[in-house]
Order: structure tokens, then sequence, then C-alpha cells
């Protein structure tokens, strides 16, 4: 399996992504510049985090017309894994594979620190092996990471079980005080109808070593490492 | 020449707390009577394109795919003669 590591101008998270694959897990990866037209022998694609095309206009506005992003999109559109983080997330909403945008958060300051997400969902390819409700010690570095959607869209997320990480508490609370940037209903990830895209603001990547903290970040990577691909 | 005037703005549903931030200091200022601020992006456009008819349907078209983000956004534009 071979996980293939986006780089847009302006991504400054890849090299946290690669020396995860590298280092920690030892698995096979690649980085895919932006320019590219092929996402030919990837088994799964990560969108990493920074400022890509310098969040011009809005973030992710410009980076979803780079090139490789016509690749990507039918990638997922044929049921490949696709996770992004933070501005990745920013860029799979602009392009579309995830509903929703986000927006300044509500503090209007730069939010970068610890925070704990609740595992809504277990059944996206990704959180399958974390336990029901499993809690994540995981960092945040954003300035716009507010989830906002129209009232439908939301709707839709919560009965089609879209939703899979919400801030919480270190216990699995959800309150106000554990949200960071005023994102609706706490929301920190969601998926895709066909679940195979997920989007959250936080940085498993910056996660997966207890050197740095916490490796609860691992369990993203490890539901995916757990055997057969579900394509 | 044919300059386009844009306008991006957040949803009315959409709370925009750099709004409400400006607002209140505006209160504090001494201009209590401002109810509602919302903060945009204002974007201005030359064109190459001579008739207004059609300059309408490329920046509409512009808007909807780039400019301006439907999911959150608003946009209003306009379509005016300037000098070369």
């Amino acid at each position: 399996m071979k996980w293939g590591v986006l780089i847009f101008p302006g991504t400054w998270s890849h090299q946290d992504f690669a020396h995860v694959f590298q280092d920690v897990l030892q698995v096979e990866w690649g980085y895919l510049w932006h320019k590219e037209t092929s996402v030919a022998g990837y088994d799964c694609l990560i969108l990493p985090g920074g400022f890509a095309h310098g969040d011009y206009l809005r973030c992710g506005a410009i980076a979803r017309f780079s090139p490789i992003m016509d690749a990507v999109v039918r990638f997922a559109r044929n049921g490949g894994p696709v996770m992004g983080s933070c501005n990745g997330f920013q860029i799979l909403c602009e392009a579309g594979l995830l509903p929703g945008a986000l927006l300044r958060n509500d503090s209007l300051q730069y939010r970068c620190r610890w925070v704990h997400i609740r595992t809504e969902r277990r059944d996206t390819p990704f959180t399958r092996t974390s336990r029901p409700g499993q809690v994540l010690k995981i960092p945040i570095s954003h300035g716009e990471g507010r989830y906002s959607a129209p009232p439908q869209t939301l709707a839709k997320l919560r009965s089609n079980g879209q939703i899979v990480f919400r801030y919480a508490t270190p216990d699995g609370q959800i309150t106000d005080e554990a949200n960071p940037n005023g994102s609706l209903e706490n929301i920190a990830g969601i998926c895709n109808e066909g679940r195979n895209v997920l989007g959250l603001m936080p940085h498993p990547e910056r996660a997966s070593e207890t050197l740095l903290g916490s490796e609860d970040g691992r369990v993203l990577f490890e539901g995916l490492l757990a055997g057969a691909l579900p394509r | 020449m044919l300059e386009a005037q844009i306008h991006v703005t957040l949803k009315k549903s959409v709370l925009d707390p750099q709004g409400d931030t400006v607002r209140s200091a505006l209160a504090t200022l001494g201009f209590p009577g401002v109810t509602d601020c919302r903060i945009g992006k204002f974007m201005l456009l030359r064109l190459a394109e001579q008739d207004p008819a059609k300059a309408k349907t490329q920046v509409d078209e512009m808007c909807r795919k780039l400019l301006a983000n439907p999911v959150i956004e608003d946009y209003v534009f306009r379509i005016t003669e300037v000098a070369g």
C-alpha cells in the first residue's frame, strides 16, 4: 500500500506526513507535486496542511484548480481513500468532494494548541480500528477552521452519519468550551457520502509519536493499513 | 473598456465575527447607530470583452466558479464603461 502526499505551493505539513510514513509507520509513500496529472500507483492520497497558493481569495479556492486535482477527484469518485488535514480539508471542501466550508475562527485568532476530538463514526476506512467514541488528543493549527454549512446540508450530514469527529473535552463531552473555533455542532471532521473522503482540521501527523506528546493520530493511518482496502 | 466591480459578502445566515467586532468598535467610538456590519471583498476586473451583455454572462460565471463560494457567500456586480 503506497501513500501519496500532495504538495501545492505553500503546503507545509508534507514533511511531517512523510516522516510518519517513512520513520514511524515504515510504509511506502511518495510526494505528488500539484502540477502532476496522474495519481497512478498510489492507494491513498493525503492533502496536508499549509497555505496552498497562499490561500489567496479563500482557503483552498485556487488549489482546487491545480492540475492534480482532476486526478484526485477521479480517484475519490472511484472509491479511493483521500484524507485532507487542515488546509487539505479546506481544499476538499472547495473542490466539492466534501460539503460545507471552513470560515474564520469565531475568536478571529489563529489557534495553535492541543485539542481533543471524539470519534463519532467508525464506519470509514480511516477510523475503523478506533474504539467506539474514542477521544483523540491531536493538535490544531489554523485561523480558518470554523465549519459552516447550510441547515439542509447539516441535516444530511447528521442523517447520513458523515460527522466523523467532534471537538470534545478529554473525557469525551461535547461542550462549547471544547470548541476551539466556533464550528457548527463542534464539527472537527466529516466524510463524504461514499465514506472514502475524510477532512479534518486537526493534524494527525503531528500526533503520531509519544515523544511529540501523543500518538493518537496514528489510528487514522492504522485503519487503512489494517487489511485490504475497502474499494 | 469595460470594468466589472464585484462585491462578495458572507451570506446573511453565516456568522461574521469580523463584522460584529467592527460594529462594536464603532459603538465604542461613539457611533451606536450601526445596527449591523458585514465585511466582504471588493474586486475590480478590467475586461477585454466589449459587449456589456456578454461581459455580464462571463463575470457571473467567474463569480460562480471561483470568485465567490456559493455555500457561504453572496455576490453582486456591475459592469461599467471606463476610459481605457
